[in-house]
């Protein structure tokens, strides 16, 4: 590998390197105070299910608009509306990662990660709980 | 307190191979390294006769062991919390084996196994070579039964053993009683997502990959400490091409699974467990490109070695990443933690064996001999080696992003993935499509050393335009319709779909004219050609995927009014919701849910939707099928749903149920309303009035079939709603051992109910109806048109057909093995990638 190799090399390094650094605008993990004051920035919520307050879905009228509420662990609490299905395990959830934008008091949520208990067989204490059920 | 009923002999005999493997193992690595130590070829032989017999001796242990698992899972034998964890009594048999490797144990287990078989192998192949290589293969051994081991040390438990029980490992008041298993009715089973024939079949050829990939660094490995640089190259081709091959067409049986069986849309979403793999192909195929350029040039040693051995650190990383739950947040389908100790013992497993590799290649670095001439730019080595490089970094470039976790623990930093993960990975890499699709269609022509620049102009002067051509007719015809990010985009996706016809088209004409068709030389062409007309789908089927099930273009749903943002959305509205029995407007399609069915295992239901393609025009049907999504309901409403899909040669109709209906507890209110009726008379409700047509006594049609000893009456009742549609119902009244029963009938799409209650007095029939508004059965489903898949899977087979052609010819095995070699994995493949499904 000699000189015009390297140059060649080098400019496509660039290239790929500056590309890089242009092309990901990596977004973080908030609360939701945190992201209260980020409107509008791309954020990921990690909260949970507020089981006070309704779950409104009804796929008959629109199967494409949900909203519930979300706490986080400092007990802030927030609207948030998916416009999609209702994840079905939604209410079993212990943890939610809810990624999308703060628009006023309301959450715009584009996608849903959920922690269920049900998923996860090497949790110990859900096995526990599961193992005299069936 | 002795405990009933339990099974303890098969732990005990599984838990003793385990250590048996795990004992000769370190013998094995001991002898084998002490006999590539010394010189003596007497000495040498016998250490190497001893370290093969403690080989066979791991082999057969860990063979056994794996008859042990699956016998304790075949037996449902609960008592073992790995059996609890991963079988059931209503799983198929077929999905035995799945339940073995779904855990981390199980798949750690056929790990080894597959080293076990490779090291076979090598055995009888390696030559000179055999202590060295199999040195690392015993180490990497070594790590893999240490997984399994499960034993205390200092009061930490190393490894986890399979055969671990239940009443050890959970607390409960049930393991308090000597009859506990008794109450343990039955094993959670295997997760229904993996429920799925590619479950049997896709981990296994993933995991000889992975197993593959530490034999090409064996072999850097036994050239560094005999200091016999580049010959090792030679023997380790084959090896790196078989490596390629396996690993390659695993991660895309992990793509086509995640098409046929999982329900996010598609056969790729850059989830870090895919990227994970698909990183250290990469760098294995730039490895190879090195390995091929020093066999005939002598240049690109050193960039062999260190690709090589950064194939083997990043297939270990990649274990890393998916094994330890550092991945929790980020994806979808990675394994759970499994606990500190563990993930110290694969953390100390990434580094055991590539970095003592690094350490003796960067102290020889300076001896491992490279070609100070500079390679002529019109020489193939120089363009092939650029090729390489741009694969490799684009393996770094996926790395880096997808190695975010892995800063915010280290670093405490929360940084998140992009808003768009998807895109800010394709607008790199649809960039290396473009370069890559040109290099491997020019470099094809060029020669060795240097090329004659007339000789290449010439030669490639026709594909050029055909290709140019092809993919100026294609945008004109079928353009790419990806607009949602912008001109520039589009305009790099068509150049990347230009460079890839380019390099299809140029690899089959220098199949033609150069090799003459002669296609055992041409391994390289093939495989070639089979990326890129891979790539060349991967663009079509990605850029022209549309979603069919779009409100917002059926206009059936006006969305909630109740907005508080107040705004109108610009989220496309991707769910349908359909009624049963109600045909709606679907894209090209009249869509009508029929009715469900359900299958002989527990929880999973397949609902049947009738897909219609009507000619406006004639009213002539077009199209006529059923598609038969799935879901499993389990008893906490979480539901897992598989697609169903139409294949077609040209593209495929994707569905899958996102929601469906939870049938109200709650009492219905309304109430059934008596008519007495002649035939002939009619009922208005409503929404329409219905006709009592005639009564039939113990009818035969494909509803109904009585037995003699019955005696039945059926209605036949028309239904005339007001949106001009018609429906038939038939309630019935049978005698049956004397008893009357009542069978309801219901047009739900009325919301009517009807019952035939008897006979009145005066010859008139007693018909009952009831109007409700407990509106309880529908399903959301979610549609795609996925253009042109197949070219993907057909790319894909091709590429690996290539592969296998190059590594039958490399090895100079006869010819007739060589085509049966081929035969059979060409009919292997062409039947799990292209028929299986359709």
């Amino acid at each position: 590998m000699k000189t015009s190799s390297i140059i060649i090399l080098v400019i496509i390094a660039a290239a790929i390197g500056g590309l890089l650094m242009y092309s990901v605008d990596f977004s973080t993990y908030d609360t939701i105070g945190s992201a209260k004051q980020k409107q509008g920035q791309y954020v990921h919520l990690i909260a949970k299910l507020d089981k006070s307050k309704p779950i409104q879905y009804d796929a008959l009228k629109d199967p494409n608009y949900l909203t519930f509420y979300a706490v986080d662990s400092l007990g802030n609490s927030t609207q948030v509306i998916y416009r999609n299905t209702k994840p079905p395990e939604l209410e079993q959830s212990e943890r939610v990662v809810l990624k999308g934008k703060m628009e006023g008091n309301v959450f715009e949520c584009k996608d849903i990660l959920l922690k269920c208990p049900s998923k996860y067989k090497d949790d110990k204490k859900q096995l526990e709980k599961t193992v005299t059920q069936y | 307190m002795t405990f009933e009923n339990e099974h303890l002999l098969p732990g005990q005999v599984g838990h003793f191979f385990v250590l048996l493997a795990f004992v000769a193992s370190i013998i094995s690595v001991i002898a084998y390294f002490t006999a590539s130590k010394i010189r003596s070829e007497n000495e040498k032989q016998s250490w190497i006769r001893f370290a093969r017999a403690a080989f066979f001796i791991e082999t057969f242990s860990l063979l056994a062991v794996f008859a042990t698992i699956f016998y304790i899972c075949s037996n449902h034998y609960y008592e073992y919390l790995y059996v609890y964890k991963h079988a059931s009594r209503e799983l198929e048999p077929k999905y035995l084996l799945a339940c073995i490797w779904e855990g981390q144990e199980g798949s750690f287990l056929l790990w080894a196994l597959w080293h076990c078989g490779l090291g076979s192998v090598l055995i009888f192949t390696a030559k000179k070579r055999e202590a060295a290589v199999m040195t690392i293969i015993n180490v990497a051994q070594f790590f893999l039964i240490l997984m399994l081991l499960g034993l205390y040390f200092f009061n930490v438990r190393i490894g986890s053993s399979p055969f671990i029980l239940t009443r050890n490992e959970l607390v409960g008041p049930i393991f308090s009683q000597p009859d506990y298993l008794s109450y343990i009715k039955d094993g959670i089973g295997l997760n229904p997502l993996l429920r799925n024939y590619w479950m049997v079949i896709h981990p296994p050829i993933l995991f000889l990959g992975f197993a593959s990939t530490a034999v090409p660094i064996a072999f850097a490995y036994s050239s560094l400490i005999t200091k016999d640089w580049g010959g090792w190259v030679k023997a380790a081709l084959p090896w790196a091409l078989f490596s390629g091959c396996v690993l390659g067409t695993g991660i895309m049986m992990g793509g086509k699974w995640a098409y046929e069986s999982l329900s996010f849309g598609g056969y790729w979403a850059w989830d870090p467990v895919e990227n994970a793999a698909l990183v250290p192909w990469l760098i294995l195929v730039a490895g190879l490109h090195c390995m091929v350029i020093f066999n005939s040039t002598k240049n690109a040693l050193r960039a062999s070695y260190l690709f090589i051995i950064l194939t083997y650190l990043f297939i270990l990383y990649s274990t890393f990443l998916t094994r330890t739950g550092i991945l929790g947040d980020t994806s979808v389908h990675s394994f759970t933690e499994a606990g500190t100790a563990m993930n110290v013992l694969i953390g100390i497993y990434v580094i055991a064996i590539s970095l003592p590799v690094f350490y003796l290649f960067f102290r020889h670095y300076k001896s491992i001999p490279s070609i100070q001439k500079e390679e002529d730019m019109s020489s193939r080595e120089f363009w092939m080696f650029i090729g390489a490089l741009i694969l490799f970094l684009s393996a770094l470039f996926v790395i880096s992003i997808t190695s975010l976790p892995v800063y915010n623990k280290v670093f405490g930093t929360n940084l998140a993935d992009p808003q768009d993960r998807e895109f800010s990975y394709n607008k790199v890499l649809v960039l290396v499509a473009v370069i890559v699709g040109l290099l491997t269609g020019i470099s094809q022509f060029l020669k060795y050393r240097n090329t004659n620049k007339k000789y290449l102009i010439k030669k490639l002067a026709f594909p050029l335009v055909i290709s140019l051509a092809g993919s100026v007719l294609l945008a004109i015809f079928y353009p790419i319709d990806y607009v949602k990010k912008g001109p520039g985009f589009l305009v790099a996706i068509h150049l990347a779909l230009f460079a890839s016809i380019f390099s299809v088209i140029t690899n089959a004409f220098y199949l033609k004219s150069v090799l003459k068709w002669n296609l055992k030389a041409g391994g390289a062409a093939i495989a070639h050609l089979g990326f890129a007309l891979m790539i060349t789908g991967m663009l079509i089927s990605a850029g022209n995927r549309k979603v069919i099930s779009d409100n917002s273009k059926t206009g059936l749903f006006i969305p909630f009014d109740k907005d508080p943002t107040g705004r109108a959305t610009e989220d496309p509205m991707e769910n349908l919701t359909l009624l049963k029995e109600v045909p709606t407007r679907m894209g090209k399609y009249t869509v009508t849910y029929m009715n469900d069915s359900a299958s002989n295992e527990k929880d999973r239901t397949f609902y049947n939707l009738r897909f219609q393609k009507i000619d406006s025009v004639t009213g002539k049907v077009e199209e006529d099928f059923v598609l038969s999504p799935d879901a499993y309901r389990m008893k906490d409403n979480n539901l897992t749903s598989n697609p169903g899909t139409k294949h077609y040669l040209t593209h495929d109709i994707f569905t899958y149920i996102s929601t469906i209906s939870i049938p109200k507890e709650e009492a219905d209110t309304s109430t059934f309303k008596l008519h007495e009726l002649n035939i002939g008379d009619s009922v208005f409700y409503s929404k329409g009035f219905y006709v009592l047509n005639n009564i039939l006594k113990n009818p035969d049609n494909e509803k109904f079939h009585f037995s003699p000893n019955d005696t039945a009456l059926v209605a036949d009742i028309t239904v005339y709603g007001q949106n001009g549609m018609s429906y038939k119902a038939s309630p019935a009244l049978l005698i049956h051992n004397q008893e009357i029963k009542l069978l309801t009938d219901t047009v739900i799409s009325q919301n009517l109910y009807f019952n035939f209650s008897g006979i009145a007095s005066n010859k008139k029939f007693k018909i009952s109806s009831k109007e409700t508004d407990n509106l309880s059965d529908f399903i959301t489903l979610k549609a795609y048109y996925f253009p042109y898949i197949n070219l993907v899977w057909l790319g894909l087979v091709i590429m690996s057909c290539g592969f296998v052609v190059s590594l039958v010819n490399r090895v100079k095995a006869p010819r007739k093995w060589a085509y049966l070699t081929i035969g059979l994995v060409l009919a292997f493949l062409f039947y799990m990638f292209i028929l299986a499904n359709a």
